[in-house]
């Protein structure tokens, strides 16, 4: 018979409880969930990240179908308001009554409001639900200026978000400086000046007293010092209270100052009940980040089951972000609290760097660190700390800048097993050692893994680290010479062409390689050449590099024969156009299907048949679709604002721009793309190398999505941009991705294994922090400029045309293709099916 | 006494690629390979075994280590030109005797 599980509380903590007891003895237990806002568990670590897309879905923690796979009842919107701990039951506000035989409390925090007068009138906020942001957001499309009271974490999210929404945007703090509690008077004063440098006013040692009518604005703010500001609407970000009440009502526990009392295997004061995340208060303290909330969430969940005996025993409260832009970080004893403590600081005022160490008295170990501007060492200088690691002689060579470039202070080596790498998600040495040992050898393979770096990704150096020095001490020599003729990497090889001018194989492999080439370095020097030089590529130097579908230019089928696709621009075509395709398929007796890229497929051509089929094809007008390359495939697109009701841009014109611009561009993989004319997304621009979606001002651009065998979610790159520098990204993007990812490497697994990842991306190409944008922009114009159709150059060569033919020395057709009927189309026979009418004939005979 | 047959001119056959010939009642894919500026060449089975179509002209040529092989289009197991053997599975292709004279390909007649 089934233990019955209650979890009170459905956000990020009380989620990932149910998520571990599920899978450390989902059978054994029947679990029900109680959440008081109306929606499943969504991450509210990242609630600000809702402003990008307005919609809920993109949090949503709960995986589809968990809940009725796992048999979960999930009772959202529904709060529980008594627990008693005799009967063991819990009820809701709607009436429900639940037994339970272990009941978990993560009832989460409320956001602390200063009981101010005027704290509640209309236009005053907080910032915790998504909710709370719908409300802020439809305020501010009525509003000019807008404050936020508190200048901690959260409230400098708040703050950004308000800038963000188009107000003029105060932040008023009570104590002198902001986020007083992980960094110190410098780092501060650094934050201050950058924050400020946004166009966000910051108001430090500010005491609001009262909040009333404004002049010219909804609300004027009085404070202690006879100052006052006017504003249209206020956010409250002064702190979190745990939510402790049915706590109280029950008789648990609770601290002098709030909070459910816990022990090390966060049980309450009732042994069948437990508390994890904000609610609970361990050893005094209350934890409000995410990862000791997930921690506590795997010790309960691990206690309940049964399945593990580990204990919390608090949390490093070390955190590293990137609020308004600007990197912060702070490990340990920031503010040097500790007796006899050290600082060393380095203070650089051009490149607006604030870097902070502070050791012990006898400078053998790190307590703690503030990074503003940089923080770049926060890996480092936390694995210092957490695990007393010894400092080098001169402690101050860690924050100070790699003039001479010297090596790094740490060799990972130095860590324990033990060492929390990625604390977002809990991943320790140990971990990426094992999953390395079990065959990672990729960064990619390693998020994928143990999910390290797949959270802020600060880690992701120090993982890579661990990673390389594993593999080299398994003796695993990790090859990355793409094949055994040519010691060198495919970016490598793109330099050397590139900067070489080598415009042939033969000199490729003359000069840098040996042996006489294979099917893995032909093709990939092939697809080289052609984007940096756009030969047609059935030139004879460079016809036999061709991967099987490139050196027919159209797609090989299981039984030799070959399919067409014709391009079709954004997936719109002409009824004459329709009628061609219909016309040459039956003149041919092709098979025809629509495509997911909005085209036709045409099945059944022998290669003989292909140049007649082409001259057809472009007589009428048609162009190779490139479906047989690494190149780009399609753009696809709904209709948009020409016809449709809903579209805010024209983004059927955008799509046909866009395929005809880089119509012809090889690259290492096959590139897709899409054009959505709104948020409704109809054209799945979010699943392709490049998606756009247009908002009201423009265009959004996502990028490194695909489909397929391993679908991955495109991330939004830059917003709002105008159709001349959407081109310019996407030129700069695609040459950057052509000319540093590995052989068929996807844009996704090349984003995923790029130090730096997505941030990294952007910045090569908005900022142009390597500068190439030029280059890559020229790059890509000889591409462009240089386009031809290769159909149409093939068919008006008739020596190429006689090379189609299946036979050097005949006009016979390949005996061994036939065909059958099936729903009215061709398609091919089977071996079984060519048996029987060859028997058929003979008994004919 | 051996006799050989005219296939096609040399020129037919772009270097480092193949073309199939009809030869006898069977599918002869010859393959022109070229290296530091002279040709060699082989002829082996058109008939890709494993998956089973009339392909192997149309493959990748290269080496393995000292051995030349073409790599079948469809799902590129290698075969050695000079044999025929398939380096991954245990099948092989035929061959046939292939030589150049003048400016024509010839192959052996049985």
């Amino acid at each position: 018979m089934a233990k019955q599980l209650v979890v009170v509380g459905n956000g990020p903590v009380g989620h990932r409880l149910v998520e571990q007891v599920v899978s450390a003895a989902g059978d054994e237990w029947t679990i029900t969930v109680f959440g008081e806002e109306p929606r499943a568990a969504y991450d509210r670590v990242h609630l600000t990240s809702w402003f990008e897309q307005r919609s809920a879905e993109p949090l949503n923690m709960v995986a589809e179908g968990f809940y009725q796979a796992n048999g979960i009842c999930c009772h959202v919107g529904d709060k529980v308001v008594a627990v008693d701990l005799i009967a063991r039951t819990v009820t809701s506000q709607q009436g429900e009554v639940v037994a339970y035989d272990k009941l978990v409390l993560a009832t989460g925090s409320f956001p602390f409001v200063p009981p101010i007068p005027g704290h509640d009138r209309d236009n005053c906020f907080v910032y915790r639900t998504i909710e709370d942001l719908e409300a802020i957001t439809a305020a501010a499309a009525n509003g000019k200026v807008g404050a936020v009271v508190g200048g901690g974490l959260l409230g400098l999210e708040a703050a950004k978000a308000l800038h963000d929404l188009g107000l003029k945007t105060h932040v008023v703090e009570f104590a002198p400086r902001l986020m007083a509690v992980q960094v110190d008077e410098g780092g501060g004063a650094l934050l201050r000046k950058k924050i400020e440098e946004l166009g966000v006013s910051v108001h430090t040692d500010k005491n609001t007293q009262r909040i009333v009518d404004g002049d010219s604005a909804t609300h004027k703010m009085f404070f202690a010092d006879d100052t006052e500001l006017d504003t249209d609407l206020i956010v409250f970000s002064a702190g979190i209270r745990p939510r402790d009440e049915l706590a109280r009502s029950a008789g648990l526990e609770v601290g002098e100052r709030g909070g459910i009392v816990v022990n090390n295997y966060c049980q309450t004061s009732d042994e069948n009940v437990y508390s994890v995340g904000e609610s609970a208060l361990w050893e005094g303290r209350i934890y409000g980040l995410i990862a000791p909330g997930n921690q506590m969430a795997q010790v309960a969940a691990e206690h309940i089951c049964g399945s593990g005996d580990s204990e919390f025993a608090g949390a490093d409260m070390s955190t590293k972000l990137k609020l308004m832009g600007i990197d912060v970080a702070s490990v340990g004893d920031a503010h040097a609290n500790t007796t006899g403590a050290l600082c060393y600081t380095y203070i650089n005022e051009v490149e607006q760097v604030y870097k902070k160490i502070v050791v012990s008295a006898d400078k053998q170990s790190l307590l703690g660190a503030v990074l503003v501007g940089d923080a770049e060492e926060y890996g480092n200088l936390l694995q210092f700390a957490l695990n007393k690691i010894r400092l080098p002689d001169q402690p101050e060579s860690m924050i100070l800048p790699n003039i001479d470039n010297q090596a790094s202070a740490l060799g990972v080596d130095a860590l324990p097993a033990s060492a929390a790498i990625c604390s977002c998600n809990n991943v320790t040495k140990g971990d990426l050692v094992s999953a390395v040992a079990g065959g990672c050898a990729t960064l990619a393979a390693l998020k994928d893994k143990t999910a390290a770096a797949t959270g802020c990704g600060g880690c992701a150096a120090l993982v890579t680290q661990v990673m390389n020095g594993e593999l080299e001490k398994l003796g695993v020599a990790v090859n990355t010479d793409l094949c055994e003729h040519f010691p060198y990497t495919r970016q490598d090889l793109y330099s050397l062409v590139r900067v070489g001018h080598i415009k042939s194989f033969d000199e490729l492999l003359d000069k840098h390689g040996s042996g006489m080439g294979c099917e893995i370095c032909k093709p990939a020097a092939a697809s080289i050449l052609a984007s940096c030089w756009n030969d047609y590529v059935l030139e004879d130097t460079h016809q036999g590099l061709q991967d099987t579908n490139d050196r027919f230019l159209a797609n090989m089928q299981k039984d030799g024969t070959y399919s067409v696709v014709p391009r079709v621009p954004g997936g719109e075509i002409t009824a004459d156009k329709l009628i061609v395709i219909g016309q040459v398929a039956k003149k041919y007796n092709l098979y025809t299907k629509i495509t997911g890229g909005q085209r036709i497929d045409l099945f059944g051509a022998r290669s003989e048949q292909l140049p007649e089929i082409w001259r057809e094809l472009i007589d009428a007008g048609f162009e190779s679709g490139h479906a047989y390359g690494k190149a780009l495939r399609t753009v696809k697109s709904c209709v948009g604002s020409n016809w449709c009701r809903y579209g805010v841009q024209d983004s059927m014109s955008m799509a046909v721009l866009l395929e005809n611009r880089y119509k012809g561009l090889r690259s290492p993989h096959k590139l897709k793309m899409a054009v959505s004319g709104c948020t409704r997304e109809c054209a799945e621009a979010q699943c392709k190398d490049v998606g756009v979606i247009a908002t009201e001002n423009g265009w959004n651009m996502y990028v490194c999505g695909n489909g397929g065998m391993k679908p991955r979610h495109a991330d939004l790159f830059a917003t709002d941009l105008d159709d001349e520098t959407l081109l310019k990204y996407i030129d700069r993007f695609f040459m950057f991705y052509i000319r540093t990812a590995d052989r068929l490497q996807r844009t996704s697994t090349w984003m995923e294994n790029l130090e730096g990842g997505l941030e990294y991306l952007q910045q090569v190409v908005i900022e142009d922090s390597l500068g190439l944008a030029a280059e890559l922009e020229q790059q890509m114009a000889h591409v462009i400029g240089s386009y031809q159709c290769e159909w149409k150059t093939t068919v008006n060569d008739p020596q190429r045309v006689k090379q189609f033919t299946h036979f050097v020395n005949s006009d016979l057709a390949d005996a061994n293709v036939s065909f059958v009927r099936e729903r009215d189309q061709v398609r091919p026979a089977s071996d079984d099916e060519k048996k029987m009418s060859a028997s058929n004939i003979l008994a004919i005979a | 006494m051996s006799n050989w047959k005219d296939i096609c001119p040399v020129e037919a056959i772009v270097p480092n690629s193949g073309r199939c010939a009809l030869h006898e009642g069977e599918q002869v894919a010859i393959f022109r390979l070229r290296q530091g500026g002279s040709d060699t060449f082989y002829a082996v089975d058109n008939f890709d075994p494993l998956a089973r179509a009339n392909v192997i002209s149309r493959g990748i040529v290269g080496s393995r280590g000292n051995v030349p092989v073409v790599a079948s289009p469809l799902y590129k197991q290698h075969y050695c030109l000079n044999t025929g053997d398939c380096l991954e599975e245990d099948v092989s292709l035929k061959t046939w005797p292939v030589r150049v004279v003048g400016d024509t390909v010839q192959l052996r007649v049985n």
